[in-house]
C-alpha cells in the first residue's frame, strides 16, 4: 500500500535516523550496564578503542559487526576475561564498578556469558558442574545451597527449555558434544543461573536452522523485565527469533552505528562494508 | 678434575671408603644378632635363602643416581642412615579404621610395624578351605608348610639378586600375606592387606607378600601402607610377589599413604600364564621419599596387563614410579596409564618400560604418563621407553607434562565458581580418567575424595 502524499525513502530515513539518535533519551528503564569511553588490549594491542553503550532493565541489545571488529573482546572484557587489560574508561554495572570485580563475583551478581567456544572440561560431570556453579552463586547471596535430589528437580525443569536429553547430565561438560549441544548447554547453564544480565557471544554461529530455534526459544522464555541481554552476532538471523531493542555496529574497536531492529536487516541487505562507508 | 684435586694434595691417598660402607656394616649386624636369636628356629631353607639376599645386598649396596633404574632419584636419605628393624608395638582397631584410604567389605589382615596382628585382622570366613581361599600370614604359612611350596616359590619371581631393595627385604622381613586363591574359585569380596607403621624413628619393617592365584582364578587384592604416628622417618621396604596361573584374574590395587616424613619402597613382581588378566593400581600419596616397582613378565600367550596409577605430592615429596612390562609371549597386550599432580616443590618421576622380545608377535602395548604440575617449582622426569625385538607389534608411548588449563579456569570462574574451587575441580578433572579404570567402585569413590581433598590451596 502507497501512501498518496506519503514520505520518499530519503525523507524516511532522516526521520528512522532522528529516531535513533533520540532513542537514549526517551528510554525509561533501570539502569542495567553503563559502558563509557571502554578501551582494552590483548598482548598489548588494543582491540576496543572507545566503546559506549548503555543496557537498562528489560532490554535486548544486539551488537554486530564484522570478524575483528572487538564484538567477542567486549564480550570477554564484560565477563572478566584475565587476559584482557582495560587501559581506559569505566563499566558500571547496577551502580557499581564491574571492572574491579573477578570473574566469579562478576557472576554471582549476575553477569552471565555465553561462550563462542564452550570449554571442554573431561572429567567433571555436567550435573556436577552445573551444580558448583548453582550453589556458589547461591552461596554468595547468602542462600541455602541445594542438595543433589532438590537440583535434580531444577534441573529436569530447565532442560525442557532447551530439547535437551537428561543423558546429557552425566556426561562430562560440552566433551564431546555436537556444536548444537554445546550452545544449547550455555542456555542452559544460563536458564539455571538465572542472569541479570546474559551476554551471549555468537550463540547463533555454526548453528542449523532448528538449533538455532531452540536456542532462541530458550533466550525469549528467559527474557524478564528486570532482567538484560546481549547479543554479540554476526548475522542479522538469530534476530528474526529475537527481536532487540537496539542494534549496534562495530567496527574496529568502536560503535559506529547505533539503531533499531531493522538496522538489523539494513546490515544483511547491504553488507558491513556499508558501514565501513558511512562511518568514514 | 681429577688432576686438580690431585695436585692440590686433597684427593686422599687411599681409595675413598665404598659409599655407605658403614651402613652395609650395620645391617649386617643387625642380620647376624637377628639370626641367632629372633629367626633362630626358621627353616634351613629359610635361613639359607636370607643369607644368599644379605650376601647379595653387601654385593650391590644402594643404588646411586649413577645406577640407570634410579637415575632421577637419590636414596641418600635412606641410605645415608641405618634403619634398623622395628620393633613390635600395638595400634587400636579404631585407630586402622580412621587410617584406612576406603573402607571394604572383606577379610582384612594388618600388619604392624611388619608384624602380623592377628587382633586387629578378620579373616575367618574366607579361609575355610571349601571356598578355595586361604589368607594366612607368612610367617604363618612357613610354619605350615609342609608341602613345601614356599620354599619351592618364595623369591621365584622377585628373586632377592634383583635389586638392593629386594634383596635387603629378603634378609630381613618378618611376615607378610600369603594369599592363594584355588583352582576356579572366586574371591567375591577384597581381600585387604594393612601395613601400619608406628613411630618408631629410623626404623624399617619389610613387609613380604606372596600371591597365587591358581587356573582361573578371580580374586581383587588391596595392600595398604599406612602410618599410625606422629611424623617419624621410618622406612617400608616392601616386596610382593604374584603368580598368575593360566586364565587367572587379579586385580591389585596398592595404596600409599605413608608418614609424610617416611620412606617408602615398595616392589610388586608378577609372573603372568597364558589368557591370565593381572590389574594394577598404584595410589602413592604420603611419604617424604617413595619409590613404587611394578614389574610384570607375560610368560603365556594372550595373558594381559593392566598398569595403572596416580601420585599425588606436594611441599618437598619426591614420588618415583618404575613399571616393567615384558612380553615374552605372542598376543599379549599391556595398557598403561600413570598419572601425576605435583605442587609445591615437589618432585615427580615414572620412568616405564615395555621390552619385547622376539617372538611376543601380535604384542599390543599402550603407555602413557602425564603430569599436571601446579606449581612453578614443582618438577617431574619422565621416561617412558619402548624395547622392541619383534617386527609384527602395536606399541605406543607418550608423555606429557602441563599446567591447569587456563581458559577452563575462566569457564569455570565465569560461572561463579571461585579460582580456588576451580583449580580443585580442574585437578580433579585431570585424574578422573584414571581412577574411572579402577574396577572396584568403592574404592574409585574413595580415591576421587581424597584428589578433591589434597590439593585446596
Amino acid at each position: 500500500m502507497t501512501l498518496p502524499h506519503g514520505p520518499d525513502s530519503s525523507q524516511r530515513c532522516v526521520a528512522f535516523c532522528v529516531s535513533v539518535l533520540l532513542w537514549p533519551s526517551i528510554k525509561q528503564g533501570i539502569s542495567v550496564l553503563e559502558i563509557r569511553n571502554l578501551h582494552a588490549t590483548i598482548a598489548g594491542k588494543e582491540i576496543l578503542k572507545g566503546i559506549d553503550l548503555s543496557v537498562a532493565e528489560g532490554e535486548v541489545h544486539a551488537v554486530m559487526g564484522p570478524n575483528g571488529s572487538g564484538k567477542s573482546t567486549l564480550a570477554q572484557v564484560l565477563a572478566g576475561h584475565p587476559a584482557y587489560e582495560v587501559t581506559e574508561g569505566t563499566v558500571t554495572y547496577d551502580g557499581r564498578n564491574l571492572l574491579e570485580l573477578d570473574p566469579e563475583v562478576r557472576a554471582q551478581r549476575g553477569i552471565f556469558l555465553a561462550f563462542q567456544y564452550p570449554v571442554e572440561i573431561p572429567g567433571v560431570t555436567n550435573a556436577y558442574f552445573l551444580r558448583s556453579a548453582f550453589n556458589e552463586i547461591r552461596k554468595a547471596k547468602g542462600l541455602e545451597e541445594l542438595d543433589p535430589l532438590e537440583f535434580l528437580d531444577l534441573m529436569e525443569e530447565k532442560m525442557k527449555l532447551v530439547d535437551m536429553d537428561a543423558s546429557m547430565l552425566n556426561r562430562s561438560v560440552n566433551t564431546g558434544f555436537s556444536g548444537g549441544e554445546k550452545k544449547r548447554n550455555e542456555i542452559l547453564q544460563m536458564a539455571v543461573l538465572s542472569p541479570r544480565l546474559a551476554i551471549l557471544d555468537e550463540t547463533d554461529s555454526g548453528l542449523d536452522i532448528d538449533a538455532l530455534r531452540i536456542v532462541a526459544e530458550g533466550v525469549n522464555k528467559l527474557r524478564r523485565p528486570d532482567n538484560a541481554t546481549i547479543l554479540v552476532t554476526h548475522y542479522q538471523r538469530l534476530l528474526n527469533h529475537i527481536i532487540p531493542d537496539q542494534v549496534h555496529v562495530l567496527a574496529a574497536g568502536r560503535i559506529v552505528m547505533s539503531g533499531g531492529k531493522d538496522l538489523a536487516l539494513e546490515l544483511e541487505e547491504k553488507g558491513y562494508d556499508w558501514i565501513a562507508g558511512a562511518a568514514a | 678434575m681429577s688432576d686438580v684435586l690431585t695436585t692440590a694434595g686433597d684427593a686422599p691417598a687411599i681409595a675413598a671408603p665404598l659409599p655407605h660402607a658403614e651402613s652395609l656394616a650395620a645391617y649386617r649386624a643387625d642380620f647376624d644378632r637377628l639370626a641367632s636369636t629372633d629367626l633362630r628356629s626358621e627353616p634351613q631353607w629359610l635361613a639359607h635363602f636370607r643369607g644368599d639376599a644379605m650376601r647379595s645386598f653387601e654385593a650391590l649396596g644402594f643404588p646411586t643416581m649413577r645406577d640407570e633404574d634410579w637415575h632421577f632419584t637419590s636414596v641418600a636419605p635412606i641410605a645415608d642412615r641405618v634403619f634398623h628393624p622395628a620393633l613390635p608395638a600395638s595400634v587400636s582397631r579404631a585407630a586402622i579404621a580412621e587410617l584406612l584410604v576406603a573402607r571394604l567389605a572383606g577379610p582384612m589382615l594388618v600388619f604392624v610395624n611388619g608384624r602380623y596382628a592377628s587382633e586387629l585382622s578378620s579373616v575367618a570366613a574366607t579361609t575355610a578351605s571349601d571356598s578355595g581361599v586361604s589368607i594366612q600370614s607368612l610367617a604363618a604359612a612357613i610354619r605350615d608348610d609342609q608341602a613345601g611350596t614356599l620354599s619351592r616359590r618364595l623369591g621365584d619371581v622377585a628373586s632377592p639378586d634383583s635389586s638392593a631393595f629386594t634383596a635387603l627385604n629378603s634378609a630381613f622381613f618378618r611376615d607378610g600375606a600369603v594369599v592363594r586363591i584355588g583352582p576356579n574359585a572366586v574371591a567375591h569380596e577384597p581381600i585387604q592387606l594393612v601395613f601400619v607403621t608406628t613411630d618408631a624413628e629410623a626404623t624399617a619393617s619389610h613387609p613380604r607378600n606372596f600371591i597365587i592365584a591358581e587356573r582361573h582364578s578371580q580374586a581383587t587384592v588391596v595392600e595398604s601402607y599406612l602410618s599410625a604416628a606422629t611424623p617419624a622417618a621410618y622406612l617400608t621396604n616392601a616386596v610382593t610377589e604374584v603368580v598368575l596361573a593360566e586364565g587367572a584374574r587379579l586385580s591389585h590395587y596398592k595404596l600409599q599413604s605413608e608418614s609424610i616424613k617416611g620412606y617408602h619402597v615398595g616392589t610388586i613382581q608378577v609372573r603372568q600364564a597364558a589368557n591370565s588378566y593381572y590389574e594394577s593400581f598404584s595410589f602413592a600419596t604420603g611419604a617424604a621419599l617413595s619409590r613404587t616397582n611394578v614389574y610384570t613378565i607375560l610368560e603365556g600367550d594372550a595373558a594381559e596387563s593392566v598398569m595403572n596409577g596416580l601420585y599425588l605430592a606436594d611441599g618437598s615429596q619426591h614420588v618415583d614410579h618404575q613399571t616393567f612390562v615384558e612380553h615374552v609371549a605372542p598376543n599379549c597386550p599391556s595398557h598403561e596409564l600413570y598419572k601425576g599432580i605435583l605442587d609445591g616443590r615437589s618432585h615427580g618421576v615414572f620412568n616405564g618400560k615395555v621390552y619385547v622380545h622376539p617372538e611376543a608377535q601380535k604384542t599390543d602395548g599402550k603407555q602413557s604418563n602425564n603430569n599436571l604440575l601446579l606449581s612453578e617449582h614443582a618438577r617431574v622426569d619422565t621416561k617412558p621407553q619402548l624395547e622392541i625385538f619383534a617386527d609384527d607389534v602395536k606399541c605406543t608411548h607418550g608423555a606429557t607434562v602441563g599446567r591447569l588449563d587456563e581458559t577452563a579456569l575462566f569457564y569455570l570462574r565465569s560461572r561463579g565458581i571461585g579460582m580456588s574451587v576451580a583449580r580443585r575441580l580442574l585437578t580433579y578433572a585431570f585424574a578422573a580418567d584414571v581412577l574411572e579404570r579402577l574396577e572396584l567402585a568403592p574404592l574409585k569413590e574413595a580415591l576421587e575424595a581424597r584428589v578433591l581433598e589434597r590439593f585446596t590451596a
